[in-house]
């Protein structure tokens, strides 16, 4: 049952939260602009800035699947307000992820790219969570959720669990030796699809009933 | 010999150890130093124990009319398990490195076993600067004037039996310093083999320095071996011991990955990591300007990295491809 919320975010306090949470997502962004203006990206700079970009982006997904989880687990039903966030958040990442690959890395080289996206499984991967990402940004907004239907739109967002194991495949089939984060990120991703398969539709389905 | 010049010196060469160590919490506490003291972030410190070289003598085996990396690239940029998966950690973690005493056995299929401290090391022939092209299996290069004499003079001095036909090589593993091997992913400790005649080719260099000075911690110290015509991973850092054996080896990212990494790896553009593309590579330091930062162009890779003159013979009559 339902507890009552031990903890509520509105008005003052939820203005508050939601500046205190843009500040924590804008943090690893205003740190790699220090640390390139400051010329402390190591010998590789673009390799430096692929994977600084990329973990972030992870961190982003996760903790946007981990949201609803969260709610329930910690009874703080408000945490929705910070999904959207976060998960643009997470897109933002990719987005500097992508853009570090395209143009730092590949210099716009599209014959190139195509080439890579298609002969490396780890780009195909990548490329693949990010540009489903793509359509999860657009219909963000509460109009698209109108338009769409509460209903359609929810399928639609499902979109993020297959981006989630995307990325988490991405990040498992490139490194060398050292799988211990890409396992770490798996094993979260994991544990939040399982919760939604095991708790969550059992209770929807209870909800139904 | 590399003489340091005083204009050659930045302010950075003269960073106290100390400072540059605990440069974070030295800026921590005095947040007005952040801004006075920006040269100390430059983490260009070359470490304490590292000494001068004298007499060392130019090689004709260096390789002509490349720009040297600079140190900073080279000791911030490091392939180092045992200290850490991510390029920069062993700058900071392999100082934990205990280089001295030190022994290298050199055992094995020879007549004469030796075993032999860093002083025999220094002293078994005149230390000559070769400089050589570094390739990674990760598609990035590198520049290193190298310190040290061919492999081949120490062979020599323990007289290989007519069994001998390959050399394994092993690394220093201390657990108490270094991760354990379920933490690098890669058994330990490290160890690499050449056959023997590669081994006795006059380029496989026993390196115990670079720029002019011994090998800092993080790229290998006190001595390893440097083999300019294959992939990095087979010039193994650290040696503590060279067995002369009569079977081919086992190596350590063959044993991690056969199917990626081969017995030979020698750098061959025409055949691919089966992830990436060993066509082109990233030499660090060159490039062009984008967003204030230098992005390396990529530029072709050379077979046997530009080496082919001197060591195709070794290969004659194989296939390259079968035996990657």
């Amino acid at each position: 049952m339902p507890t009552t919320p031990w903890l509520k975010l509105s008005g003052a306090r939820l203005l508050v939260a939601k500046l205190f949470v843009w500040a924590l997502c804008l943090a690893p962004f205003l740190r790699l602009a220090w640390r390139i203006w400051h010329q402390d990206v190591t010998p590789n700079p673009v390799e430096f800035i692929t994977h600084f970009t990329g973990d972030w982006t992870i961190r982003f997904i996760v903790a946007t699947l981990a949201i609803t989880p969260l709610r329930k687990l910690l009874h703080i039903p408000d945490l929705i307000r910070f999904r959207r966030l976060i998960g643009l958040f997470a897109f933002f990442y990719a987005c500097l992820h992508f853009a570090t690959y395209l143009w730092l890395d590949h210099g716009f080289d599209m014959a190139a790219i195509l080439k890579d996206v298609a002969k490396r499984p780890y780009v195909t991967a990548g490329f693949t969570g990010f540009v489903l990402m793509i359509p999860l940004a657009i219909t963000s907004t509460t109009g698209w959720i109108r338009r769409l239907g509460g209903k359609r739109w929810q399928r639609l967002h499902r979109l993020i669990y297959v981006t989630a194991i995307a990325a988490v495949i991405h990040y498992y089939w490139l490194v060398k030796s050292d799988i211990r984060l890409p396992l770490l990120y798996g094993t979260l991703v994991a544990l939040e699809l399982i919760y939604r398969i095991a708790v969550l539709k059992p209770l929807s389905k209870l909800t139904k009933a | 010999m590399l003489i340091k010049q005083a204009s050659d010196l930045r302010h950075s060469d003269v960073t106290p150890k100390s400072i540059y160590l605990d440069r974070r919490k030295f800026l921590a506490a005095i947040p007005a130093a952040f801004l006075a003291g920006k040269e100390m972030l430059s983490p260009s410190a070359r470490a304490l124990a590292a000494t001068k070289l004298p007499n060392l003598v130019k090689s004709p085996l260096s390789t002509t009319g490349e720009t040297v990396n600079t140190y900073e690239d080279v000791t911030h940029y490091n392939n180092y398990y045992e200290f850490g998966t991510r390029k920069n950690q062993p700058a900071t973690l392999a100082q934990k490195l205990k280089t001295s005493p030190w022994t290298v056995s050199i055992e094995g299929e020879v007549e004469k076993p030796l075993k032999l401290s860093m002083d025999d090391i220094m002293k078994l022939a005149p230390i000559e600067e070769r400089i050589y092209r570094h390739r990674c299996v990760e598609a990035w290069s590198i520049v290193v004037p190298w310190a040290g004499y061919s492999l081949s003079e120490l062979l020599k001095k323990v007289s290989p039996t007519p069994k001998a036909k390959f050399v394994a090589f092993e690394s220093l593993y201390d657990p108490k310093v270094m991760w354990s091997p379920s933490e690098a992913g890669i058994q330990l400790p490290y160890v690499e083999g050449l056959r023997l005649d590669e081994a006795m080719h006059p380029l496989a260099l026993l390196c115990v320095g670079m720029y002019g000075e011994t090998l800092p911690p993080q790229d290998g110290a006190p001595v390893r071996m440097v083999i300019p015509w294959k992939y990095g991973f087979k010039s193994i850092k650290s040696i503590v011991k060279i067995k002369l054996v009569t079977k081919q080896p086992p190596t350590t990212w063959n044993i991690t990955n056969p199917p990626e990494y081969g017995f030979y790896s020698n750098v061959n553009p025409q055949v691919d990591h089966p992830r990436w593309s060993q066509a082109t590579e990233q030499r660090l330091g060159e490039g062009q300007k984008r967003l204030g930062i230098v992005v390396p162009t990529r530029r072709p890779t050379l077979m046997f990295n530009g080496y082919g003159d001197q060591v195709a013979s070794l290969y004659a009559g194989m296939d390259l491809k079968k035996n990657y």
